[in-house]
């Protein structure tokens, strides 16, 4: 069995000191042994930005593909293997702004790919502009008198697009995000992990210390039902999206690779691509 | 007797004009005769002017015609907007309930039948399609039961019964036919077929299938016209292979989940028209940068922005050659009959593996939506071949851990592994990168992988990049084009070597990279070179002179209105030309 270890490899990762997204690589290295995977049963699909570069500091199989289209890339890996484990991954410019159309669709679509994004509310790459995450009023190079945009609410925005699992957490958090992503890898469907990863060079408003005091964890609700979809929307509004934890789940929904008609049990990658002649004759007289 | 003729139902949309004419070809296709039908419709589902020419014929065909023998109208503006192409002593069928009429000083002969009426007396109006077939027979002294196969097939699973209200239905409009013109009319009977059994398939069927032969067990797709039905095909057929269509939610999703899919070893394809192309062009350039296989189909039709959706273009070329910013490798294929479409869709996804870079499969609408026979398939010519890649290959332990997935060959073509292969594993990005796909951006290395990517096409092996028919060593004209425009071509061709023209032909099947050793020895031996295509502003023409010179001797027969040519309208240039 690996452990996270062999899921480093050599490479430095160019984020800057005390950005939040050496947590997240960390967590993400960590659960992919806690749940027993080798280096080769992963792909990490990542966006543009920051953020995501992440798939070439990761020990597995990588695609680094184009901005906002991460999403269906990695429905793609996994539709065509569905023994490989997806992981998803970037900014919010990535999946919230430029991807917002994927996004939804990949939820309600429920194809079992775990997607975190790394949420620091900022564009860090492009060197300070606006995302659809920073809130009314954020100051950017794009927005020097304050944003007149809304902010959006993303965690409610994938319930009600039907997620079968949504949840939030904290870079700083290590152990929890550890396990959230844990327990988003097990999940048999789509999985958006939102994580709050602090940009230490752009974003002066969203700091460790901002979150540190504005997260609720749910732990501390008593009587939390992660089950109950209803109070899971209404919590997250009581709290204008500020939780963490694991905010939803639906384990009674199946995926779409168990849903599809007709597609196989194994493996596409590895199926037999020739026909016989017969099936080949069948078909020509089809058209005759 | 004759050899041909051509015949068109027409009416308003949503009124069963489509399968009227596909009983009246699919029961001729079954006698051995060679078909083609062409579609006018609008983007709109429900009413509006519709028609569906065919045309039948004892040989090889893939035009429209000129003129039109047989009209059958279900209503008056079917004969308003389509006498202009009746020939002279034409016969216009039309519904009686509308009490039809020609312009003053027609030469067609009309004849008014009771189709709604006669089929209300046996049930339905809806029949009142098989009563103009039954007409139409009536003229071609084509007997009733030439139909019973077809008719079994459509109606058999609604019950014996339904076949047989069919079957009268079109006893009945024959009958009534004979009875008002005196029985069948000189001039409309047909020379005996060969019997043959062919495929009367679309070209989007052809490719479609080819897909399905050539191992294609994934497709992502976004609806649109006129390449929707590679798409629904797939979607019938790939569950019975343990395959799937996911239709995405636009043409971006569709091509970067295609490419998801390639790089995780299925074969996946992409199918759709030129506002879909547009939108998948930066996908394009990292399939290019990425060397994932990836084949996407192109159905051109009238651009630019939504421009003419459901009408015939070819103005797709450029953007088709050169799309994506930057430079990559990339090969366009450009099948010109429904035989090809299939054998090319099938050697797109071999070219997509060997070449591991993105394959435009570029047809036009006329191609993808007209009707044609094909001759029988040859299932030995479907072969796979996947190139670099060896799915059961032991991969030793690799020093750093890294797959060189990107290394540097003499070739330009590096091995290729799939995710999930132990020893395999490497990373893949569009940023540029090392052989084991590490961002760098060290001059020297950029030089390397850009060389080395660039360098993989140029000893690309295609059979036939050009189709091309040279009975001359020296010829007057050299007629070109690419994708449908063959038929019209090959229909000319005999009319001007009749008034002793020497006429030379190319058809591109390759477009890129352009097959210049055999396109250059026929423009040497043409005089003129005439290059037909449906654009506005002679795209292929420009191909051709960017990579050959001869600019003074390059003209051009450009038409795009949004109808395909007719076989007059290109004879009448070139006589022109010469």
């Amino acid at each position: 069995m690996a452990t996270f270890k062999e899921f480093r490899n050599s490479v430095k990762p160019n984020w800057c000191p005390g950005c939040g997204d050496f947590s997240v690589q960390a967590s993400i290295q960590r659960a992919a042994a806690n749940v027993g995977l080798e280096p080769d049963d992963l792909a990490v699909i990542s966006g543009i930005g920051c953020s995501g570069r992440i798939s070439g500091y990761i020990k597995s199989y990588g695609f680094h593909g184009i901005h906002g289209r991460v999403l269906p890339i990695a429905q793609g890996v996994k539709m065509a293997n569905r023994d490989m484990t997806v992981i998803a991954s970037g900014g919010d410019g990535d999946g919230f702004a430029i991807g917002m159309g994927h996004t939804v669709h990949a939820i309600r679509r429920n194809i079992d790919v775990t997607y975190i994004v790394m949420d620091n509310q900022i564009y860090g790459l492009t060197k300070g502009q606006t995302s659809p995450r920073s809130a009314e009023g954020f100051k950017t190079k794009s927005t020097p008198e304050g944003s007149v945009e809304s902010a959006i609410g993303i965690m409610e925005l994938a319930l009600t697009a039907g997620a079968t699992f949504v949840a939030q957490s904290f870079s700083s958090d290590l152990k929890e995000l550890t396990s959230i992503i844990q327990k988003g890898i097990e999940h048999k469907g789509f999985s958006l992990i939102n994580v709050f990863s602090p940009c230490v060079t752009y974003n002066k408003v969203n700091t460790y210390d901002w979150f540190k005091e504005h997260l609720t964890s749910l732990d501390t609700i008593e009587g939390y039902d992660s089950s109950n979809r209803m109070q899971a929307m209404q919590t997250l509004m009581e709290h204008d999206g500020l939780v963490k934890g694991i905010i939803y789940q639906n384990t009674q929904k199946q995926s779409y690779q168990d849903l599809a008609h007709g597609y196989s049990k194994d493996a596409l990658a590895h199926a037999d691509l020739n026909m016989d002649e017969q099936k080949f004759n069948d078909l020509v007289a089809e058209f005759m | 007797m004759i050899d041909q003729l051509s015949w068109k139902v027409g009416g308003q949309q949503g009124e069963g004009i489509d399968s009227t004419g596909e009983i009246f070809a699919m029961a001729l296709n079954r006698l051995g005769y060679y078909l083609y039908s062409y579609r006018h419709f609008s983007s709109r589902i429900k009413g509006g002017h519709t028609n569906n020419k065919i045309r039948v014929s004892t040989k090889q065909t893939r035009s429209i015609s000129d003129d039109l023998d047989i009209l059958v109208a279900f209503d008056q503006e079917t004969i308003d907007v389509n006498i202009h192409e009746m020939r002279d002593g034409g016969v216009v069928i039309g519904d009686a309930k509308f009490n039809p009429a020609v312009p003053e000083g027609s030469k067609v002969r009309l004849f008014s039948v009771p189709f709604t009426e006669i089929a209300n007396e046996l049930g339905t109006s809806l029949m009142k399609n098989m009563v103009a077939i039954g007409a139409t027979s009536a003229v071609l002294d084509l007997p009733a039961e030439a139909y019973i196969e077809v008719v079994e097939e459509i109606f058999l699973r609604k019950g014996a019964k339904v076949v047989e209200k069919n079957m009268e239905a079109i006893r009945k409009g024959a009958a009534y036919f004979t009875d008002a013109a005196g029985g069948p009319l000189e001039g409309f009977q047909l020379n005996k077929a060969d019997g043959q059994k062919r495929m009367f398939m679309i070209g989007n069927d052809a490719i479609a299938l080819g897909f399905v032969a050539g191992g294609v067990r994934f497709m992502s797709a976004y609806p649109i016209t006129p390449a929707s039905e590679i798409m629904e095909y797939l979607i019938k057929k790939l569950p019975q292979f343990g395959g799937t269509v996911i239709q995405t939610e636009d043409e971006i999703a569709a091509a970067t989940m295609a490419i998801g899919a390639n790089y995780a070893g299925v074969r996946t394809v992409t199918s759709s028209a030129g506002p879909g192309l547009s939108l998948m062009m930066e996908s394009i350039g990292l399939a290019g940068m990425t060397e994932t296989p990836l084949v996407i189909v192109d159905t051109q039709r009238g651009g630019p922005s939504t421009g003419l959706p459901t009408k015939q273009e070819q103005s797709d070329l450029m953007a088709m050659i050169y799309g994506t910013h930057g430079e990559i490798p990339k090969v366009v294929m450009a099948p010109s009959t429904a035989e090809e479409a299939f054998y090319d869709a099938v050697e797109a996804l071999n070219i997509a593996e060997e070449y591991q870079c993105p394959v435009i499969l570029l047809t036009d609408l006329q191609l993808s939506l007209g009707k044609q026979s094909v001759e029988p398939l040859d299932f030995k010519k479907v072969e796979i071949r996947r190139g670099a890649l060896d799915l059961n290959a032991e991969l030793p332990e690799v020093e750093g851990g890294y797959f060189k997935r990107y290394e540097l060959t003499e070739s330009g073509v590096s091995p290729r592994v799939i995710p999930g292969m132990k020893n395999g594993i490497h990373h893949v990005t569009g940023v540029e990168h090392d052989e084991t796909g590490k961002p760098s951006e060290v001059a020297s290395n950029r030089l390397k992988q850009m060389d080395k990517r660039l360098r993989k096409l140029k000893n690309l092996k295609f059979n036939t990049p050009v189709v091309k028919y040279t009975p001359n060593e020296e010829a007057e004209l050299l007629l070109v084009g690419f994708n449908s425009t063959r038929g019209v071509i090959e229909e000319v061709i005999p009319r001007l070597e009749a008034e002793g023209i020497k006429v030379n032909h190319a058809h591109l099947r390759l477009i890129h990279p352009f097959p210049l050793k055999e396109m250059k020895e026929l423009v040497d031996a043409g005089k003129k070179v005439v290059v037909i295509e449906n654009n506005a502003t002679g795209q292929l023409a420009n191909i051709l002179k960017m990579n050959l010179g001869s600019h003074e001797k390059i003209e051009s027969i450009l038409k795009y209105d949004g109808n395909p040519f007719l076989p007059s309208e290109v004879f009448n240039k070139c006589k022109e030309l010469v």
